[in-house]
């Protein structure tokens, strides 16, 4: 059984538990429960196409999930209209570094090689989040592990479908990946724990090593899996089949580019290691990500065929991040690589919009290049860019309309469409608040009436006050806990 | 939008040159003149001039307006096609006082133990900080260095009161070139009831019941009211130091000015529980309150608005502090304030982001707040709050000249600062970033 075998039928075991939870809570408004999408035509906007520039005036039709027509369309008679006379429709944001939608902690942090554990085994569509994301624009996310181990767990790109089970979140047909992290977070440079012995590796030097020895290994137990097949294809019989495992399994898949790298990076040595090594093994690294300093090794990037997935402007949150610079993305996108903003946060993710905005100033980018660095680009990244990231006929009803250019501060977003339906729509959203507020009201009202009934009945004696804010832990903790 | 569009190359190398002569200059006795002509000045004190100059003598704003009068000798910038506007103040940061967040080491942002009310930011700003000139090529002119006002701290110090906030200029060879005010406010940093905090000695999250952390938060409370009461008999004490014998204690000496009400005390507080309580003390007390933080400063508005409370925001994009908040909430709770009669202004809370306090204003914008209230929340309010409006935050004669030349609506992440001023000179937008960026552009393409 391969892997991917593995993982629908994990899927399918997640989709039985998660469909209960989901069925037990009311699906949003906008989140269409029917099997089959809608017709739907965006009227008289401004279509930032991305792909072929921007045109004014256009229609677009959405069919099947799928969009059927750009330009100027007449309008079905099934059709359900959205006027968007004066609004800007550009593709779903694809965020290629998200931690959304993930029940627990992002780090499997006891080994340095944690390649046996799977984010997709950890979807929580109940994440608020999601939501948020949503009504930022982003539609489709590459969801993946911290940064605490050299080769972290594997990744799964989702789309932001909100009210959906979490099985339904994958985006189907999407190469599943792996995290892998270089620098000062797998070598526990910030985060070590006072006490306790220390993790190997603790140098850059051991970072490269670990990776090199898991490789080394998955080489040998690829080779071993391959001779058994060979033997066992040419009709031998009584073959024993080599131990399974699980910690190699995904190494084998990027060996056989069959799973994606993406590898948290900082600095110019370390970007240029992971390259080395992997062309040692030959194995393609598909992003690196954060890479700040890859504006310094930009044509080793390029020549490697590896994507950048970076900050827009961050920088100087630790030694690593010191030399990071807000003209990364455009340096590197002039010397020839692939390069998309991503947020790390889900905060940040909620106006990604505005992020790639800031390339145009840092840089020079044009207005279609520092959109693509949000959609076409991320969707290239994630090899998933046949689907979504331009407006184009044939590709997935993946949109966003802002009221506004979204290249813009000043830009909101009115409805986000992922597969042809309406997953936020920011009018019903503001319509809906009142009815929200009334329901938690009365469910605090039932919850006090409860408590005064048991306490007349007698049958708690001296229980705990409940905290009556929800208290957090500080900030810099969230920080620590984080993956940048 | 390449830069080239609107202002000739040769021009900005003359700029570049000039700012060398006037930064080199910038101490001695008398600074150079200027004159920005033909420039959109937004003066945020009445409405925009068109086709304007703004004279800058002596490191302050001579004139302004259309047909002034342009003194012989000015170097003049032609901001044809360009405008003018205060530069932004940023009142909370950590600028200077902490420099790589993760290093313990370049992190002089909060001290040990509960109370400090005499240790002062100025005192550790780092003037060659890298912080200082990439802030500012953003349009920030002058900021709020606030000891204790968060940021990365790597040992998770917290105190009751955190020390004095210094208003500082973003240029200076020295501290006492970039001082505006050295002791602009006192940082108080009120207690909260933490049934879940993170433990830094086992990076781990400690759980404890509710009753007991409110009995902390009472203690904490408790032993503030008892410090801010010594203080006050201090202060007395101090009126008629000949009639009473009594011993030296910098610290309370250090209170005086917050007792007397002449200087503000700057309450970080973001709970409702917190804000209500913090509001009721300073009230009591007659202490001046400004508010840092209020996350959930709506849900208060009118005891702000009655007690005349002015809040610093937390930036707008970040995420709703409850879950079963609408997901806008931090961007329209600028626009409630306003409309409730509380006087706001925005700050970054932070040193590496401090940039993005124009896109903070301008996300509240898009959420029902006016545009000119939020340049004016983060450039005259801030000042004003600080006690700093008849230096600040406006572009009217005889006020420091702190000014940007733009290309566009400052707030918006897509424009650039073109001119800075500081003090009247002429400052440079160049920055570690810009040089960075400028060496690995002419890198020779690397053989393969």
């Amino acid at each position: 059984m391969n892997a991917v075998a593995k993982r629908i039928i994990l899927i399918f075991l997640l989709s039985v538990a998660a469909g209960s939870v989901a069925s037990a809570k009311d699906a949003p408004a906008n989140a269409a429960a029917s099997d089959a999408a809608p017709v739907i035509l965006i009227r008289n906007a401004t279509v930032l196409t991305v792909s072929h520039g921007t045109l004014e005036k256009s229609d677009i039709l959405i069919r099947d999930g799928k969009i059927a027509a750009v330009g100027t369309v007449k309008a079905p008679v099934d059709a359900q209209i959205i006027d968007a006379t004066g609004q800007f429709v550009m593709p779903g944001i694809i965020d290629c570094h998200s931690h959304i939608a993930v029940d627990g902690n992002v780090n499997e942090g006891s080994v340095s090689v944690s390649s046996m554990v799977n984010i997709s085994d950890v979807l929580n569509s109940d994440d608020i989040s999601i939501y948020r994301d949503l009504a930022g624009g982003v539609t489709t996310a590459n969801i993946l592990h911290g940064s605490a181990n050299s080769i972290g767990g594997q990744t799964v790109v989702i789309k932001l479908r909100w009210g959906q089970p979490a099985a339904k979140l994958p985006f189907e047909g999407a190469l599943p990946g792996i995290k892998f992290a270089l620098g000062e977070n797998p070598k526990r440079s910030n985060l070590r724990a006072p006490s306790g012995p220390d993790r190997y590796p603790i140098t850059r030097m051991g970072v490269e090593e670990t990776i090199r020895s898991a490789f080394t290994e998955a080489r040998d137990y690829k080779k071993s899996w391959d001779d058994y097949n060979k033997r066992v294809a040419a009709g031998e019989k009584n073959v024993i089949a080599p131990r399974r495992d699980l910690r190699l399994d995904p190494l084998v898949e990027v060996l056989e580019g069959k799973r994606y790298v993406h590898a948290h990076c900082y600095r110019e040595d370390e970007i240029l290691m992971l390259l080395r090594v992997a062309r040692e093994f030959g194995f393609h690294v598909q992003t690196l990500q954060h890479v700040l300093e890859g504006y310094k090794v930009a044509d080793e990037i390029a020549a490697a065929g590896t994507g950048a997935s970076t900050f827009s402007d961050w920088w100087a949150y630790k030694v690593e991040a010191y030399d990071a610079i807000p003209y990364n993305a455009a340096l590197m996108t002039r010397r020839g690589v692939v390069v998309s903003i991503n947020s790390d946060d889900a905060a940040e993710a909620t106006h990604l919009n505005q992020e790639a905005a800031k390339s145009i100033v840092y840089g020079g980018l044009t207005h279609d290049e520092a959109l693509k660095l949000v959609t076409l680009n991320p969707a290239i990244q994630l090899g998933i860019d046949k689907r979504v990231g331009s407006i184009d006929v044939g590709k997935d009803g993946d949109l966003v309309i802002y009221n506004h250019d979204p290249l813009s501060a000043y830009a909101v977003a009115q409805k986000t469409l992922i597969d042809g339906r309406i997953y936020f729509d920011r009018e019903k959203d503001i319509a809906g608040r009142a009815a929200l507020e009334q329901e938690k009201k009365d469910l605090l009202e039932k919850a006090r009436k409860r408590k005064e009934e048991e306490k007349k009945s007698g049958e708690k004696k001296g229980e705990e006050e409940k905290p009556e804010e929800t208290p957090k832990p500080p900030s810099a903790a969230a920080t620590q806990d984080g993956a940048r | 939008m390449n830069r080239s569009s609107v202002v000739p190359q040769f021009l900005l190398t003359g700029v570049s040159l000039l700012v060398f002569a006037a930064n080199t200059a910038a101490q001695s006795a008398s600074s150079s003149d200027y004159a920005i002509t033909h420039a959109n000045i937004y003066t945020l004190a009445g409405t925009p001039i068109e086709d304007g100059s703004v004279v800058i003598h002596d490191g302050k704003i001579a004139a302004v307006g259309q047909g002034v009068t342009i003194p012989a000798g000015a170097q003049v910038i032609d901001a044809k096609g360009l405008r003018v506007y205060p530069g932004l103040f940023d009142s909370v940061t950590q600028m200077g006082l902490s420099e790589i967040s993760a290093v313990s080491a370049s992190v002089d942002t909060t001290e040990s133990g509960q109370l400090n009310p005499d240790v002062v930011a100025a005192t550790a700003v780092l003037p060659s900080s890298m912080h200082i000139p990439v802030t500012r090529a953003s349009g920030i002119t002058e900021v709020l260095a606030v000891p204790a006002s968060g940021g990365f701290d790597s040992r998770g110090e917290k105190n009751l009161i955190g020390g004095q906030a210094s208003a500082i200029h973003m240029t200076g060879w020295t501290v006492e070139d970039m001082l505006l005010k050295r002791s602009a406010a006192m940082v108080v940093d009120w207690p909260d009831v933490e049934t879940r905090s993170f433990d830094f000695s086992t990076l781990s999250i400690k759980e404890k019941p509710f009753a007991d952390a409110k009995k902390e938060y009472d203690k904490k409370v408790g032993q503030l009211a008892d410090y801010i009461e010594q203080a006050r008999h201090y202060a007395a004490a101090l009126q008629n130091p000949a009639d009473v014998s009594f011993s030296r204690d910098v610290k309370l000496e250090a209170l005086a000015p917050v007792i007397r009400g002449e200087m503000p005390v700057l309450v970080f507080a973001d709970h409702t529980r917190q804000i209500r309580e913090a509001v009721e003390f300073c009230n009591k007390q007659k202490l001046k309150m400004v508010l840092a933080g209020g996350e959930e400063a709506w849900k208060v508005k009118d005891l702000l608005r009655s007690k005349s409370v002015p809040v610093i925001l937390r930036p707008t994009l970040g995420a709703p502090p409850e879950e079963d908040d609408p997901y806008d909430r931090q961007l329209t709770q600028p626009a409630e304030l306003t409309a409730a009669g509380v006087k706001i202004a925005f700050a970054s809370f932070d040193n590496s982001f401090a940039r993005r306090l124009g896109q903070g204003a301008a996300n509240a914008v898009s959420h029902g707040l006016s545009p000119e209230e939020a340049l004016k929340a983060v450039t005259l309010y801030p000042a004003l709050f600080l006690g700093l409006d008849s230096q600040l935050g406006t572009v009217e004669t005889g006020k420091i000249a702190n000014l940007i030349v733009t290309n566009g609506d400052p707030l918006d992440v897509t424009a650039e600062v073109r001119y800075l001023f500081i003090k009247g000179q002429l400052t440079s937008t160049d920055n570690k970033q810009k040089a960075l960026y400028d060496k690995y552009t002419n890198r020779p393409k690397a053989a393969h």
